[in-house]
């Protein structure tokens, strides 16, 4: 059995700072992570590779020459092979044009059961590109998944609800989107790591994936971006002052004033 | 729309590089090239001091898009209740419908719903198209999908809109790739430019650190999700009505490729946090679970409810249904009280809309105290019963 997990670079958006003067990003030292959600969808592929010994599972990612140190990353997990799909002619894509270009790599990967990939990532948080690559694909969908039992041609999982969950089967193939409830991602291990550095890396631009540069990146978005601004910040309120009950106090007569309370 | 460096006034000053926010930019030898992660933003094209990035407009065919008119919004119900978000939406749509100059239609599915279409109308829908089937009873992606899809290529809305709820996120993404067009989701603000009438959708990108305004110029539907609570919801005028049109939907084997077994409820109800008009929020400074017990009597007190910082949900506090913040909830209520959270960014961008802020924490410095109307530098373990003091 063939498991693709789809995976995405990201800066860890936890870090990033606003700089309170300029009020623009501070970049510096972001460091770029595995998406967290696309480590569940990687945790959920290889605990199904721990209990089948013929189940391989790939990772495929699309961004710049730097991913693939990501993708070393996922093989130092225990993922088998790893494919970067890089091409100025993938650059500027919306979620639409992205789904493309990674429905492409995964027809060349060929022959995949199941295709995992995280809810969204925190870069962008649209949750859009999973199911828009299923679609493409003419594969069936099912997001939000919190629990998965692999059956015989099918899939059953748990999809994650507001309120509760619902038990959905699938046969496959399919393409599954993981949210963080699902497991705890693994550490890479020693061994792996020494073993990560010696794999290849193939790299695939557009002709390898045989798409035309007008059905990739920005020339294939619909969406374009009309303007970017760091959100204006609320300005400082009242620090309250005295001993913890005068500040009480005041707070209380303060949000009465208001008529708040 | 391309940004592209000019290289003869390109001075290799590097501004651009730190500015950029998916660092997408870098130098070679004293020129600044723009790679593959480029999304176009257009932060650069401001930072750079010497006007050397600008971003061209490609001069694409105009494809005639007069054909596709109307508001449409996902009426999305379960258990035949009209979720929140759905009236939201159509108290946005009816303004965007309004400055366009065109109708606000509803889109419902399900089976035996026919009884909401008159709510919808007393929400201000002035069409309804009905979807009713066996195959709807429950949803699934492929059976909401079908019979959307084909509703959007026979009656071609302008602008759709679902909201980002675990169904509209599902339903979007799928939607958008079978119409051929885009979708902005999670939107936060939505606008109708005065001149050419097309929407203008701004989202919190980043984890919330940046916004972005994304327009769909050549494409139609132009499609949004908006998040619960963002909005606020439609008026309701009863004996309000309107035209029903009911949708084709014929399944064939195999349509619905998926099987919905059960659906199960957690004994936990659907928790309204971006309802609440008033909410007291914990985050790691609690220190431990027990620490909700005494945010939940402030919360009684008060009339409100509790709520959670991804660092608390993360520790197992509280369930990931009180999570406010960029990956939780977003919620604006009147008074907003946040114990012993550091607020990190992506937590400010789910409840920065609220009326009245209070902060309490140790740390002086914590950057809570920036977005908070009233500060109070303190254990909360200390404060919090004096404020409930307070209050008797």
């Amino acid at each position: 059995m063939k498991i693709l997990v789809c995976v995405k670079q990201v800066p860890d958006t936890n870090e990033v700072k606003i700089d309170p003067v300029k009020g623009t990003l501070i970049r510096d030292g972001v460091p770029s992570i595995l998406n967290p959600d696309d480590a569940n969808a990687l945790e959920a592929a290889l605990q199904i590779k721990d209990q089948n010994k013929d189940v391989t599972v790939t990772v495929l990612t699309m961004g710049p020459p730097q991913a693939s140190y990501m993708l070393r990353e996922c093989l130092a997990m225990g993922a088998d092979e790893a494919f970067l799909l890089s091409d100025r002619a993938f650059g500027g894509a919306d979620t639409c044009a992205t789904s493309t270009t990674i429905a492409a790599g995964i027809q060349k990967v060929g022959n995949v059961d199941v295709v995992f990939a995280g809810r969204q990532a925190i870069d962008g948080d649209t949750a859009q590109v999973g199911p828009q690559v299923a679609e493409r694909l003419g594969i069936p969908v099912v997001t939000y998944v919190e629990e998965i039992e692999l059956g015989d041609g099918k899939v059953t999982v748990h999809r994650q609800m507001e309120d509760g969950y619902e038990v959905i089967e699938v046969r496959t193939p399919c393409l599954l989107t993981c949210v963080k409830e699902l497991n705890e991602p693994r550490y890479m291990s020693i061994g792996k790591i020494v073993d990560a550095y010696k794999k290849e890396i193939p790299v695939w631009n557009h002709m390898d994936v045989e798409l035309d540069p007008k059905d990739c990146g920005l020339n294939a978005s619909p969406t374009q971006v009309f303007r970017s601004f760091t959100p204006p910040a609320k300005g400082k309120g009242e620090m309250l002052s005295g001993s913890i009950d005068e500040m009480s106090a005041k707070l209380v007569d303060k949000l009465k004033e208001k008529h708040y309370l | 729309m391309a940004v592209n460096v000019i290289k003869e006034k390109c001075k290799g000053c590097s501004i651009c590089v730190k500015n950029c926010p998916f660092d997408a930019i870098t130098m070679e030898g004293k020129l600044a090239v723009i790679g593959t992660a480029c999304t176009s933003c257009g932060v650069c094209v401001e930072k750079c001091p010497f006007m050397a990035i600008e971003k061209t407009e490609e001069i694409k065919e105009v494809k005639d898009l007069s054909a596709y008119k109307g508001v449409w919004v996902f009426a999305e119900q379960r258990r035949g209740e009209i979720m929140p978000v759905a009236i939201e939406l159509l108290g946005e749509g009816k303004k965007l419908a309004a400055e366009i100059g065109c109708e606000l239609c509803a889109v419902l599915c399900g089976n035996g719903v026919s009884g909401l279409v008159s709510e919808l109308f007393e929400y201000g829908a002035d069409k309804v198209y009905l979807a009713e089937a066996p195959e709807l009873e429950q949803y699934t992606t492929d059976g909401y999908g079908k019979v959307i899809f084909e509703a959007i290529n026979e009656y071609k809305p302008e602008i759709v809109l679902l909201g980002a709820t675990h169904i509209g996120r599902d339903l979007g993404p799928i939607l958008a790739v079978k119409a051929n067009t885009g979708l902005t989701a999670d939107c936060t603000r939505l606008e109708i430019d005065p001149e050419d009438k097309k929407i203008r959708q701004t989202r919190p990108a980043f984890g919330g650190n940046l916004m972005a305004t994304i327009v769909c110029p050549n494409h139609r539907p132009q499609m949004s999700t908006v998040r619960p609570g963002v909005m606020a919801k439609a008026e309701r005028i009863p004996g309000r009505t309107g035209e029903t049109v009911e949708l084709k939907t014929d399944f064939l084997d195999g349509d619905i490729r998926t099987r919905v077994l059960d659906v199960v409820r957690s004994v936990k109800e659907m928790i309204a946090i971006s309802d609440a008009e008033i909410i007291v929020s914990g985050g790691m400074g609690l220190g431990k679970a027990e620490g909700f017990d005494l945010l939940k009597q402030l919360a009684d007190k008060l009339g409100g409810v509790v709520a959670g910082s991804r660092a608390a949900v993360d520790a197992g506090w509280i369930d990931h249904a009180y999570q406010v913040g960029q990956t939780g909830t977003t919620v604006k209520p009147k008074i907003y009280i946040a114990c012993g959270i550091s607020g990190a960014i992506q937590h400010v961008a789910g409840m920065q809309g609220s009326e009245q802020i209070i902060a309490i924490n140790t740390n002086e410095n914590a950057p809570i105290f920036e977005v908070a109307d009233y500060g109070i530098v303190g254990d909360l373990y200390k404060v919090i019963p004096s404020i409930i003091q307070s209050l008797d």
